[in-house]
C-alpha cells in the first residue's frame, strides 16, 4: 500500500501527544474515550478507504483511548507493507517439544484477551506412530496437560493462522473486514467487522478467534505498541487472529513466537528474497502444508525429517 | 387520500378485535418482552452468554434463520398453482402465503441481528452505503437477496389489500409481474442460504452439492406444513372461507416434496457412511455420538423419524384426508424439519471443529429467550398483516359464509372425499 510514511506521520503525531504534557488526562471529553456507542466511531468508514487524515484522528483517538484505560502510553500505529515483501513461516515439527512458550509470548505480545483467554496459536498433541500413517489436525489433542513436555512417543504441531495465499476467511466476509495485505498478512479492521463469525466457519484451521465479550488484559500486561490492524486491544463482538506479528515484522523484526521457541524450530522470513533463511529451507527441506488438498495455499510451511 | 383511507383502515382493523384478540396480542408482546430480557443480558454480558465459543461460533440462531427462509420460500408452493396454473382454492390464499413469508423473513433478519457481535454495524452489509463482499460472501448474497424478497412481498401484498379495499382489480401486469419474480426469488433465498455453508470446504458435513436440494426440498415441507396449520386456525378464529381442496392439494405436495427430501437425505447418509472417510466423523456425531459426546443423537433419530412419519401419513389417502392425522403429518413435518435444520445442520457441521476439538454446544437460557421473542414478533407481524387481509381479502365470503364449503365446522362434518 502506499503508507511508509503512515509510520513517519504517526511518529509526529505522538510527539504532539506528547507536548500535549498530561494530555492523557485531558482526553476525557474526546469521543472514542467512552466505552459505548459513539457516532464518530459509528460513521468511521472501512480501513482501506480512509484518508491519511482520517486515519492520523482515528490512531489519535485510538491512542487516547487506550492510553487512558491502560493508564500507560500506548502507541497505536499503521505502518504498510515493504515493497517486495511477502512473509512466509517455516516450522520444524521435529524439533517442536510442544512447551508452549510460543502460545503465550504470543498472546503478550498481541494484547490476547486473558479473561476469556484467546490464544492465537495451538499446539496439537499426536502419537508418533499416528502421525507417521497421517498428520491430519483432525486428530490432534490441543488440551494435552503433561508435567513435561515432550512427552514420551508424543509429536508436536503448533497450529495458528496459515497466513494462505488463498484465504477462505477473505471470501467468506460479507463486508470485506478481513483482506490480504500485499506482503500476504491476513488482516482484520476491528471497527468494520460485524462478527457474523462466518470466517471461522470458513477457516479451516481454527485460526480465528471471537472476542465473546469485552476482552480483559491486566494493564500492567499490556503491550503498548501497537498496530491499527494488529495487536491494539479490541473491542468486544469481533474476530481477531495472528498477524504475523504485523507491528514488529514490518519494521524488520521476528515475530514474538519465533524469538520465544527454546529449540529453534520457528522460522521467518521473506519469501522473495532468494537469500533468506526460509527459501533456504524451502529449498532444501521436506515440508508439507496442512489441509493442502483444499488449495488455500498456506505460506505457513511444516519441516520434518 | 385513498391511500390515507387505506391506512386508517388497516390501523383500524388492527387495534379493533374482540377480547379474545387483544388476549393473544398481549400474549405476544409477553413473548416478545422476554426475548428483549434474553437480548438485554447478551447486550450487558456480550455473546459469552450464548453457548457458543469458538469451536461451535454458529448455533440455534443460525440454524433457526436458515429453517424461517426456507419457510418464506415455501410461498411458492402457494404462489405457483395460484398464479402459474391459476387454480382457483389456492389463488385466493396465496396472499396469507405471503404474508407467512414475510413473517418468517423478518424472523430471519431478527436471528442473525441477534447473532452478530455488532448489529449496529449492518449497513456496512449494504450496498453504497457499505462495502458487501459481493459477488464471493455467500452471506453478503443472502442478505442482499433476503431483504428484496422482503421488499418484493411487502409490496405484494401491500398492493393486493390496497386494490382489495378500493374495490378495484389489480392491475393484471404489474401484479403477475411481481408474483411471477417472486417465485425465482424464493427458491434463491433458500439456494443462498444453502450456499452459505456447502460452499465451505473447511466443513465437510456441509461441503456437498447436494445441500441445495436439499434445503429446498425440506423448506418446501415445512413451509406448507405451517400453512396448512395456520390456515386452519384462520378458519376457525377468522371465520374465513379457505377450501378443503386447497389445504388437501397442498399436503399432497407435501407428500410428493417430503419424498424427494427422503430421498436426498438417504443419498447423503448412504454416501458418507459407506465412504467413511475421516470427515465422516460429523455424520457418525450426529446419528451416533463420538465416544460420550452424545448429545444429538436423540434430536438426530427424533428428526429423522418425524419425517419418514409425515411422509407415510400424507401419503397415504386415508390419512391424508382425514383431519387428524393430516394435522398431525404437518405438525411431524414441520418439527422434522426443524431438527433437521435448526439443529442437525449447524451443529454436525462445527463438532468436531476443524482442529479437533469436541466442544458439545448447548443453547444458553438466554439465547432461548431471544428465540422465544423473536418468534413472537413473527406471529406478531402475521397477526397484524392477517387482520387488516381478512376483511379485505375476504369481504366477499360474509355474505356466502353460510355455505357449507367454507364454513369452519366443516372438518367435524365431512368425510373423505375426492376432490
Amino acid at each position: 500500500m502506499k503508507n511508509p510514511e503512515r509510520g513517519a506521520r504517526g511518529a509526529s503525531r505522538r510527539e504532539f501527544l506528547k507536548t500535549a504534557g498530561a494530555g492523557l488526562g485531558a482526553v476525557a471529553g474526546v469521543p472514542g474515550a467512552a466505552q459505548g456507542f459513539d457516532l464518530e466511531s459509528f460513521f468511521q468508514r472501512h480501513f482501506r478507504e480512509l484518508t491519511q487524515e482520517d486515519l492520523d484522528d482515528l490512531l489519535l483517538r485510538l491512542e487516547q483511548k487506550y492510553s487512558k484505560q491502560y493508564r500507560k502510553p500506548v502507541q497505536v500505529g499503521a505502518i504498510g507493507p515493504n515493497d517486495g515483501v511477502v512473509f512466509g513461516y517455516g516450522l520444524d515439527i521435529s524439533r517442536c517439544i510442544g512447551c508452549r512458550r510460543c502460545v503465550y509470548a504470543c498472546i503478550e505480545e498481541n494484547n490476547q484477551s486473558r479473561d476469556p483467554e484467546i490464544h492465537w496459536i495451538r499446539v496439537l498433541e499426536y502419537e508418533r506412530e499416528h502421525a507417521v500413517r497421517s498428520i491430519d489436525p483432525d486428530e490432534g489433542n490441543p488440551f494435552y496437560d503433561h508435567d513435561l513436555v515432550p512427552a514420551e512417543g508424543k509429536l508436536y504441531l503448533p497450529v495458528a493462522c496459515q497466513q494462505c495465499e488463498n484465504p477462505p476467511c477473505v471470501a467468506a466476509c460479507p463486508t470485506q473486514a478481513t483482506w490480504q495485505e500485499p506482503d500476504g498478512i491476513v488482516v482484520i479492521d476491528y471497527d468494520w467487522c460485524i462478527g457474523c463469525r462466518y470466517c471461522m466457519a470458513a477457516c479451516p484451521y481454527g485460526a480465528r478467534h471471537f472476542n465473546w465479550r469485552e476482552p480483559e488484559i491486566p494493564a500492567e500486561e499490556i503491550n503498548p505498541d501497537t498496530h491499527i490492524i494488529g495487536n491494539r486491544p479490541r473491542p468486544h463482538g469481533v474476530v481477531e487472529k495472528c498477524t504475523f506479528c504485523i507491528q514488529r515484522t514490518r519494521k524488520g523484526r521476528y515475530p514474538a513466537c519465533v524469538e520465544a521457541c527454546p529449540v529453534g524450530a520457528r522460522k521467518f522470513g521473506n519469501l522473495l528474497d532468494p537469500e533468506s533463511e526460509i527459501r533456504y529451507l524451502l529449498e532444501h527441506k521436506r515440508t508439507f502444508a496442512l489441509k493442502a488438498e483444499l488449495a488455500t495455499n498456506p505460506r505457513f510451511f511444516y519441516f520434518y525429517g | 387520500m385513498n391511500i390515507l383511507n387505506f391506512a386508517i383502515f388497516s390501523v383500524k382493523a388492527v387495534v379493533q378485535g374482540s377480547r379474545a384478540y387483544y388476549a393473544w396480542l398481549a400474549f405476544l408482546i409477553v413473548l416478545i418482552l422476554i426475548g428483549i430480557a434474553g437480548y438485554s443480558q447478551q447486550l450487558i454480558h456480550g455473546h459469552i452468554v450464548a453457548g457458543l465459543r469458538d469451536p461451535v461460533p454458529w448455533g440455534i440462531f443460525i440454524g433457526t434463520y436458515a429453517f424461517f427462509v426456507g419457510v418464506a420460500a415455501a410461498a411458492v408452493a402457494l404462489a405457483v398453482p395460484g398464479y402459474v396454473y391459476h387454480w382457483q382454492p389456492i389463488k385466493e390464499i396465496v396472499v396469507l402465503g405471503e404474508i407467512i413469508a414475510i413473517s418468517a423473513v423478518v424472523m430471519s433478519i431478527l436471528f442473525v441481528m441477534a447473532d452478530l457481535g455488532h448489529p449496529e454495524r449492518f449497513w456496512h452489509l449494504l450496498p453504497v452505503l457499505g462495502k458487501p463482499n459481493l459477488p464471493r460472501s455467500m452471506i453478503a448474497m443472502n442478505v442482499l437477496i433476503l431483504n428484496a424478497y422482503l421488499v418484493l412481498n411487502l409490496i405484494i401484498v401491500t398492493y393486493f389489500l390496497y386494490c382489495s379495499f378500493r374495490g378495484r382489480p389489480y392491475n393484471r401486469i404489474f401484479f403477475m409481474t411481481l408474483m411471477l419474480v417472486s417465485i425465482p426469488a424464493a427458491i434463491s433465498i433458500h439456494a443462498t442460504t444453502a450456499f452459505i455453508f456447502n460452499v465451505l470446504p473447511s466443513r465437510p458435513y456441509w461441503n456437498s452439492a447436494i445441500l441445495v436440494p436439499r434445503f429446498i426440498a425440506s423448506a418446501l415441507c415445512a413451509g406448507p406444513a405451517l400453512m396448512v396449520l395456520a390456515f386452519q386456525v384462520l378458519r376457525k378464529v377468522a371465520r374465513i372461507s379457505i377450501k378443503d381442496a386447497a389445504l388437501l392439494k397442498m399436503t399432497e405436495m407435501m407428500a410428493i416434496v417430503m419424498f424427494v427430501n427422503l430421498l436426498l437425505f438417504f443419498a447423503e447418509v448412504i454416501t458418507e457412511y459407506r465412504s467413511a472417510t475421516a470427515h465422516t466423523i460429523h455424520i457418525r456425531y450426529y446419528f451416533e455420538g463420538v465416544e460420550d459426546h452424545v448429545s444429538l443423537v436423540g434430536w438426530a433419530w427424533t428428526g429423522a423419524a418425524c419425517n419418514v412419519l409425515a411422509f407415510l401419513l400424507l401419503l397415504l389417502p386415508q390419512t391424508r384426508k382425514y383431519p387428524v392425522t393430516m394435522n398431525l403429518g404437518c405438525f411431524l413435518a414441520f418439527v422434522g424439519v426443524f431438527i433437521e435444520k435448526g439443529i442437525g445442520l449447524v451443529l454436525p457441521g462445527f463438532t468436531p471443529g476443524t482442529l479437533g476439538e469436541l466442544y458439545e454446544y448447548a443453547p444458553a437460557f438466554p439465547e432461548l429467550m431471544i428465540s422465544v421473542g423473536i418468534a413472537g414478533v413473527g406471529t406478531l407481524v402475521f397477526t397484524v398483516l392477517t387482520k387488516i387481509a381478512v376483511p379485505l381479502a375476504f369481504h366477499e365470503d360474509e355474505e356466502s359464509s353460510q355455505e357449507p364449503v367454507s364454513s369452519p365446522m366443516e372438518w367435524s362434518q365431512r368425510k373423505p372425499v375426492a376432490y
